[in-house]
């Protein structure tokens, strides 16, 4: 069900923005999973290890590259106003600036773990590595922010794109916090439980949330931009 | 200037990448750590040393001047 | 053991010629049987500390030039194990751009070993001279005096002397710090100093940057045994000559000694580099019971069979186509009670127990020798034995941060080399009556320390 949004229809940098965005994710969620498999050493002789780190490495900057498409075809889309800033400094947007600015969390996130990543030598393996456990942040942002910012969240290939990536990351953090139990037993009982949390959260929101009615509305976009219905009543604009 | 590969042997962790992008210079003990051939590259390994250095998880592989001092 | 007793012995080996007056004691002249030398009679013995380089920077160098150039021609080497030339050490330090700190290592992690305690706790005043004199010479402002944990009463002298040389306000500039360091074998590597000393644990760190170049508060550190400052001490007062009038050519001077083990009076003795073993221990009282075999150099050192004892000179130089050398002064003499099988396994247990546990190859390497070292005590290693051990010290060597693994190889294999016929037997009969004894390598339970340092002991 789509709102009809204008005389011309979603322009092509909705799509692409839309679509960009959806890869992004699905490039996020490789990335992470070989990460684990990086860390974890698994390796076959037709896949050494220096095969699936430099995927690794090449998938992140691949999904940035995504992002950097996704952010700028936004920004170009004249249907709502967002500007470069509001795809780095987070809430400051008037477009659903919550979940707007939930990208702009996640964006600055990754931007500081692919920073550190190609500064690598400048800086201690310890600070490098605080840094890189961000993206066990930012990946769970992403989702949401997709979720919160897409009007047709709830067309079946997004969501069937979005199991998907929650069923390999979910595997993938499980095996990282799994394998080598009980060493450091509080961060990995902690990484547990935060990933439970996360996954109770998301089977708990998205019924009522993006999959709810009037949530284009409930999310923050301005009034000027809702479509006229019935059903709505001109109460002062967006939350 | 003639450049070898040297291990911190302390910042290793057994990843292993070094050994299969510099198999001329570096072989792994029966326990996964990396014994270094430090003798002076030849020109036409720099260049896999330094794919090397740069893939190890942990920064351990180090790329140096091959006349410099090593005193414990 | 007995606790130190120090007394000196004025042997001298085969090599070197009569003289008319005693040439030893030098470090331990004056020295009490109970309690240290006041600063009083510590001046009363060797006389003034020696003129300071003064206030102007000109002859601050050259009075700095003239400390350094004369230890230079004593040919003063390290006495903490690795008998660096100590001039070049200075002289390294000295050339360092940014202003010096001075660690008089008194960490003396080894287990057989009592002669850097026995020196701060009844000769501090020794150990502080030359540091301050050291740290003149280099430029340092700050002298760090490290004594182990467990030396009590080597703590308390050293305050004592320290609060001393405050009260008389000697005007000498660098001031002295005191500081405990954890007592586990490898905590007084050079490194493993300086990693304490700057907030980390005592534990080895990757060089370079080495400490003389980066140590302290990332300072260029001088890092010296106090046994070393001691001479130190003294040939700023008597000079090169002097100094080289004991000795050899290679290795002059004297050094100090903690005899220990089948002997009828274990102590830190003096001796002067070439000193035949058969002399010190007579010194010692003569040896209580046949003797297997003498550890000379500590448990980074060697083993001499019995039989070969009577020809051995205590020089480096002698010493090393027996493949040992004197390292930090330790002379453990084994009777013919122990089993040379039994003592190897378990020092290789230790050695490998007391490993920082940073790099790879030491961790399994070290497991794996204590590992077969037990399978031949106990006659269950199989014929393959002396392949894998030769195996794991090539795997060894070289390949840690430190010298720990290179260092722990040797006992283990000239053990190999010097009881073959007591591990033969074992390969054939399993373990022996003696195995069951306990053992007589001081092999105490110390676990390597994570601890960071919290503050300095005291200031000054």
């Amino acid at each position: 069900m789509s709102y009809v949004l204008g005389a011309a229809g979603p322009s092509v940098y909705w799509y692409l923005t839309r679509s960009t965005g959806a890869v992004a994710l699905l490039l996020l969620t490789l990335a992470i999973v070989l990460g684990v498999v990086d860390v974890e050493r698994w390796s076959t002789p037709s896949l050494p290890r220096f095969v699936l780190d430099s995927l690794h490495r090449n998938v992140s900057l691949l999904a940035l590259a995504f992002l950097v498409v996704h952010i700028l075809t936004s920004v170009l889309d004249s249907f709502a106003s967002i500007s470069i800033a509001d795809a780095l400094i987070p809430f400051i947007g008037s477009y659903r600036p919550f979940w707007l600015g939930l990208g702009a969390v996640a964006f600055d996130l990754i931007l500081a773990v692919i920073a550190t990543s190609l500064l690598r030598a400048r800086m201690g393996f310890s600070t490098w590595r605080a840094v890189h456990w961000l993206v066990y942040a930012s990946w769970p942002i992403a989702l949401v922010h997709g979720f919160g910012t897409g009007s047709d969240a709830s067309s079946t290939w997004l969501i069937a794109l979005s199991v998907l990536c929650i069923a390999m990351v979910a595997v993938a953090v499980l095996t990282r916090v799994l394998v080598g139990w009980p060493e450091n037993i509080r961060v990995r009982a902690a990484a547990l439980i935060g990933t439970g949390a996360f996954g109770l959260f998301i089977a708990l929101w998205l019924p009522s949330g993006p999959l709810g009615s009037e949530w284009a509305r409930r999310s923050g976009t301005p009034a000027s931009l809702l479509p006229h219905s019935a059903t709505a009543k001109s109460s002062g604009g967006a939350p | 200037m003639s450049q070898r590969v040297r291990v911190n042997p302390i910042a290793c962790e057994a990843h292993g990448m070094c050994a299969e992008l510099l198999p001329e210079r570096i072989t792994l003990d029966e326990w996964g750590y990396p014994i270094v051939d430090e003798t002076p590259l030849h020109g036409s390994e720099v260049a896999h040393a330094l794919r090397a250095v740069r893939a190890c998880p942990t920064l351990a592989l180090l790329l140096e001047r091959a006349g410099d001092e090593r005193r414990r | 053991m007995s606790g130190p007793t120090a007394t000196s012995t004025g042997e001298r080996s085969h090599a070197s010629t009569q003289r008319a007056e005693p040439a030893l004691p030098r470090l331990l002249a004056g020295i009490q049987p109970r309690g240290a030398l006041t600063l009083d009679e510590h001046v009363a013995v060797h006389g003034p500390l020696p003129a300071a380089a003064g206030r102007g920077r000109r002859r601050d160098r050259q009075h700095a030039a003239t400390l350094i150039s004369e230890v230079a021609r004593a040919g003063l080497l390290g006495h903490g194990g690795a008998a660096f030339p100590t001039a070049t050490k200075m002289q390294a330090v000295a050339g360092a751009r940014r202003r010096a700190i001075v660690l008089a290592n008194g960490a003396e992690g080894e287990p057989a070993s009592l002669k850097d305690r026995t020196l701060l706790e009844s000769l501090p005043h020794l150990v502080l001279d030359g540091a301050i004199l050291a740290a003149e010479a280099i430029g340092a402002d700050e002298v760090i005096v490290c004594v182990c944990e467990t030396a009590h009463e080597a703590l308390e002298s050293l305050t004592r002397a320290v609060d001393e040389r405050a009260r008389a306000a000697s005007g000498r500039a660098p001031t002295l710090n005191l500081t405990t360091v954890p007592s586990h074998y490898v905590a007084g590597q050079e490194s493993a100093l300086v990693n304490y000393l700057s907030g980390g644990p005592a534990k080895p760190t990757f060089t370079p940057p080495m400490p003389f170049q980066q140590g302290v508060r990332r300072r260029p550190t001088l890092v010296n045994n106090v046994e070393t400052l001691a001479h130190v001490a003294l040939i700023a007062r008597h000079g090169a000559r002097w100094f080289r009038e004991l000795g050899t050519p290679g290795q002059p001077g004297s050094a100090l000694v903690t005899l220990s083990g089948a002997v009828a009076h274990p102590g830190v003795y003096e001796i002067e580099h070439g000193a035949s073993l058969s002399s010190l221990i007579a010194a010692g009282g003569g040896s209580t019971a046949r003797v297997r075999g003498a550890l000379v150099g500590g448990y980074a050192g060697a083993w001499v069979a019995g039989e070969l004892l009577n020809g051995v000179a205590l020089s480096d130089e002698h010493l090393a186509p027996h493949g040992a050398s004197l390292g930090a002064g330790v002379v453990l003499l084994l009777s013919e009670d122990a089993c040379p099988v039994a003592e190897t396994a378990r020092l290789a247990a230790w050695l490998a127990g007391q490993s920082a546990r940073q790099c790879g190859p030491c961790v399994h390497g070290l497991d794996a020798l204590a590992g077969t070292l037990d399978e031949l005590a106990a006659g269950t290693a199989g014929s393959g034995a002396a392949q894998r051990i030769d195996r794991l010290a090539s795997l060894v060597a070289h390949r840690g941060a430190c010298g720990h693994p290179d260092g722990a190889l040797n006992p283990i294999l000239s053990a190999l080399h010097s009881f073959q016929a007591e591990f033969a037997d074992h390969a054939r009969h399993g373990l022996c009556e003696a195995c069951a004894r306990p053992g007589e390598l001081p092999l105490p339970a110390r676990p390597v320390s994570d601890a960071r340092m919290r503050t300095a002991v005291s200031q000054r």
